[in-house]
């Protein structure tokens, strides 16, 4: 028997050690990537497994961002208490908002996961004492890292890349949860609703609160990201949950491929570094990055995640 | 064990069940028949909860069902395979059945333990039990229909019901499934001492292996009995058997 690779440390080693090429440009980078990836992973834990498809899922994301931001910088709240808060207040709505959505199927589930998520972008961009209305709210606070500067190897570098090492640690963790979360036997329990929801109700599982079960999870893991999201952006804007959002986040999850774990982590890596090599050769970036999109979606049905699965079997057996 | 007392149900004004009441002694083999659109299969969705009756009442060994939820009646003891072949069709064979050990014994809430080997024993022992142990690792939806078929009736097996509702458990097989399929069922119930519901188009299946018979026609009972006397009904020899 072969001993098993560990991909997931070496990933999280290569991640860690990417500030040590010393540039800002890819600390940033890898920073967007890795928040988007948990964003991404999250709401596969509705598309790709429980076979829900949110088309709001950026309220989520959204609400843990302002969570963070206000806790941090209106009330000074350190960051270990804010980005629990992030995850704990989504994860709320998701409770409030899921109670209605899983009453209802498909389209319809989609429609109102929508709606419910331009109401939260409707009051971050209105609910000027609080959230800072359409200006949003600039310059949160970074966590105080300073001890991180008085260790080996990191005293020459950046605040931000402290903060990235940090996201590094939380991604890390939060995605071994979900991992978690998906091989358990309530994760089996999802899919055999994704599957069949009818047979799913007839071996006993109460599938409407298996379903808001889901959309709490997904909600609270969107919340954490985007508590992340808040600081490594500097700042918090209503259009984080804005369905722009949800629609990119949806195409990271399908480009990715939602039939694996790690699937919409691909999607996000790939559709963050497309994006940024298009912006930077044409400004009809849109355009070509449609196009793109379109041809991967055709030719890999089942995602980057998929192809690359398939690939590696190819090889195994030729090998 | 399950009574059906007096049910209506109609669609939009087409009375689809009309005041049906059937019993069924516990340890029993019990079928209902009846020409196509009779009301079978509606029938089946009253007392499973997936409809809820305009009137009357299902009781299963003494408590009153009606109304509640298919995962709350499958939790009462109530299993069930359905018409048109009902699994999780991208899971494994062995996925598909240890899905079903793992939410009847209240597993489905544990977030953190890892799935695969949870219930393998029972899971394992019961395919074998059905002729499936060779299958345990295919996708079930690439499976022959007979094989989707057994398969269904390891997911219902594994509720561990106490009674068995089967609808057309042998639909689309070949004759020479029909009878293991049969005869399958007929010693799983035996071994289990289940009690047995099953509607079948098949008159061969139901006369060989029934106990007793209810003869279903739009909507309507109208024969209940031994199979003796179901065949030798001049009504139902009118509507049903003599139409063949």
């Amino acid at each position: 028997m072969t001993r098993r690779i560990p991909w997931g440390l070496l990933l999280i080693a290569v991640a860690l050690a990417v500030p040590a090429l010393g540039s800002r440009f890819y600390t940033f980078l890898a920073n967007d990537v890795l928040i988007w990836a948990l964003f991404a992973t999250s709401l596969n834990l509705l598309v790709g497994y429980t076979g829900l498809v949110s088309f709001g899922h950026a309220a989520y994301f959204g609400i843990g961002a302002y969570t963070t931001g206000i806790l941090m910088k209106k009330l000074s709240l350190p960051f270990l208490l804010a980005f629990p808060a992030a995850g704990v207040l989504a994860g709320a709505a998701a409770l409030v908002f899921g109670f209605f959505c899983v009453r209802l199927t498909r389209i319809y589930f989609a429609m109102l996961t929508l709606a419910f998520a331009q109401i939260v972008w409707a009051i971050c961009f209105k609910w000027n004492e609080v959230t800072g209305g359409e200006q949003g709210m600039p310059e949160i606070p970074y966590p105080s890292l300073d001890w991180m500067g008085r260790l080996p190897l990191l005293g020459s570098l950046r605040t931000s890349d402290h903060f990235y090492l940090v996201s590094v640690v939380l991604v890390a963790l939060c995605l071994w949860l979900l991992r978690r979360v998906v091989g358990s036997p309530f994760g089996r329990m999802l899919t055999t609703i994704r599957e069949n929801a009818e047979r799913a109700e007839f071996i006993g599982v109460n599938v409407r609160r298996y379903e808001l079960a889901a959309f709490v999870l997904a909600g609270a893991f969107a919340g954490l990201a985007g508590g992340l999201f808040g600081i490594f952006n500097r700042g918090v804007f209503p259009d984080f949950a804005y369905w722009t959002k949800s629609s990119e986040v949806l195409i990271m999850t399908l480009l990715g491929g939602m039939g694996m774990f790690y699937g919409p982590a691909l999607g996000a890596l790939v559709l963050i570094l497309l994006n940024q090599q298009i912006v930077s050769y044409t400004e009809y970036w849109p355009f070509v990055l449609g196009t793109i999109l379109i041809v991967l979606l055709f030719v890999f049905p089942g995602g980057l995640a998929g192809a690359l699965g398939t690939a590696a079997r190819r090889l195994r057996r030729a090998a | 064990m399950l009574e059906v007392r007096g049910v209506r149900k109609s669609f939009d004004g087409f009375l689809a069940v009309n005041d049906a009441s059937v019993s069924v002694a516990k340890g029993q083999i019990a079928a209902i028949i009846g020409p196509n659109g009779a009301g079978k299969t509606t029938l089946f969705n009253l007392i499973t909860g997936h409809l809820r009756p305009d009137a009357g009442a299902i009781v299963l060994e003494g408590r009153d069902i009606t109304g509640l939820a298919p995962h709350d009646v499958c939790r009462l003891g109530m299993g069930r395979s359905f018409q048109r072949t009902n699994i999780f069709p991208k899971l494994t064979v062995y996925q598909n059945v240890q899905a079903a050990f793992l939410s009847h014994r209240g597993r489905g809430r544990d977030l953190w333990s890892r799935v695969d080997e949870l219930y393998r024993a029972e899971t394992e022992s019961l395919l074998g039990s059905l002729g499936l142990r060779e299958r345990a690792g295919e996708v079930s939806g690439f499976l022959s229909h007979g094989g989707q078929k057994q398969l269904e009736l390891g997911i219902a097996l594994a509720s561990e019901p106490s009674l068995l509702l089967l609808d057309e458990p042998t639909a689309g097989m070949s004759v020479t499934e029909t009878r293991e399929t049969i005869r399958l069922v007929e010693r799983i119930a035996r071994e289990r001492g289940l009690t047995l519901l099953f509607t079948e188009h098949d008159m061969e299946v139901v006369f060989s292996i029934a106990q007793k018979i209810t003869v279903l026609h739009q909507g309507r009972i109208i024969a209940d009995g031994a199979p003796a006397d179901v065949r030798a009904d001049p009504e139902v020899r009118r509507v049903y058997l003599g139409e063949r």
